[in-house]
């Protein structure tokens, strides 16, 4: 199946379906490669009716000289490179999760062909069916509080009458000490609420560390978690949390999503939540 | 108050990059593949990236992160 010089990049796993097969047909991959699904069984045969039988990987192939190991290392460093392998990854992931259950796969997973993805695959297919059956009807959401810039300024100094420079100075260290300790304080409770109003919704959350760096913008990010929402709550969860922001003036507060289910495609409590035998 | 949705994904709506790395770098299913970049390599990546956008570091005792905010009906 792989073109010479090709290694296979995965992308997810999902159950095979006919739709979803049209659909990918019309699609591409990392450099512009069309994507393929890779069941467990022979492409020959039609759709498996059993759940297991039917899981695949949705792959494509990519050259071998970008992504072998020192390549990758390298490609790793180079940030337009990897916006393109991200972003084209995510696409991918985005259009089956919109047709089929998906498992987002960690990005550049790759295997030397076709058949070594297929013993990957098999070698989880219990794992992964059984992830993919929890996910169901789960949708990912983040939510993000940020610290305006403005709330986090000191405010303008308001002159101290008949103080002398160096205790106008300290008069001024201190409020806008003072305002800088509300804010984090209202950070501090405003991600407590919203943690406890999530959980009404949500069934699993993971803790993002907080982003930094020249990507990020002017805010300061405090709280950059995800949570995992049944369908029929995703409304509802929204709702809520707008709600509880207006309660938060020096913060703002975002919901990114839809996503894929990419911080909960593993079971939280990983190697030791052993799924039970089928009966 | 400030809330900003993203909404239903719409064409064209591109994500933020640093949201998409988030989940890309540190979520999803990690198989070993034939092509491994090791451990080290690996947080070599994080630490760079790091420092020049992101914060890659919610793989760092999952397990146990997740606990607090594990809610299962």
């Amino acid at each position: 199946m792989n073109t010479p010089g090709s290694l296979t990049y995965v992308y997810a796993v999902t159950h095979r379906t006919g739709p979803l097969g049209e659909a990918l047909a019309g699609l591409h991959g990392i450099g512009q490669t069309p994507l393929r699904l890779l069941p467990l069984t022979a492409e020959t045969e039609p759709a498996p009716s059993t759940s297991l039988a039917s899981l695949a990987f949705v792959a494509s192939d990519v050259p071998e000289q970008d992504f072998n190991e020192t390549a990758l290392k390298n490609h790793f460093e180079d940030l337009d490179w990897l916006e393109h392998v991200a972003r084209t990854h995510h696409d991918v992931v985005q259009a089956v999760a919109a047709r089929a259950p998906v498992l987002p796969l960690r990005m550049a997973t790759v295997y030397q062909d076709d058949h070594r993805a297929r013993q990957a695959l098999a070698a989880q297919q219990d794992v992964f069916s059984q992830r993919l059956d929890q996910l169901r009807a789960h949708t990912e959401y983040g939510v993000k509080i940020y610290l305006t810039p403005e709330a986090t300024q000191p405010p303008a100094a308001a002159p101290a009458p008949a103080a002398s420079p160096g205790k106008a100075y300290l008069q001024a260290r201190r409020a806008q000490r003072h305002s800088r300790d509300a804010v984090y304080q209202q950070a501090e409770q405003a991600a407590e609420t919203l943690e406890t109003i999530a959980s009404r919704h949500a069934t699993q959350r993971v803790r993002h560390a907080p982003q930094r760096g020249e990507l990020t913008g002017p805010e300061e990010n405090v709280v950059n978690d995800a949570y995992l929402i049944p369908d029929d709550q995703a409304r509802p969860f929204q709702a809520a949390i707008a709600d509880a922001a207006q309660h938060y003036p020096d913060l703002r507060i975002e919901v990114t999503g839809p996503w894929a289910p990419y911080s909960f495609a593993m079971p939280a409590a990983g190697p030791t939540d052993a799924p039970e035998p089928p009966p | 108050m400030t809330v900003s949705q993203h909404g239903e994904p719409l064409p064209g709506r591109q994500v933020a990059l640093v949201d998409l790395l988030d989940r890309l770098l540190s979520g999803g299913v990690v198989l070993t593949g034939d092509i491994v970049l090791s451990i080290a390599d690996i947080d070599l990546v994080r630490i760079s990236l790091r420092a020049l956008i992101v914060s890659v570091s919610s793989e760092i005792g999952p397990a146990r992160e997740q606990e607090g905010g594990r809610d299962e009906p």
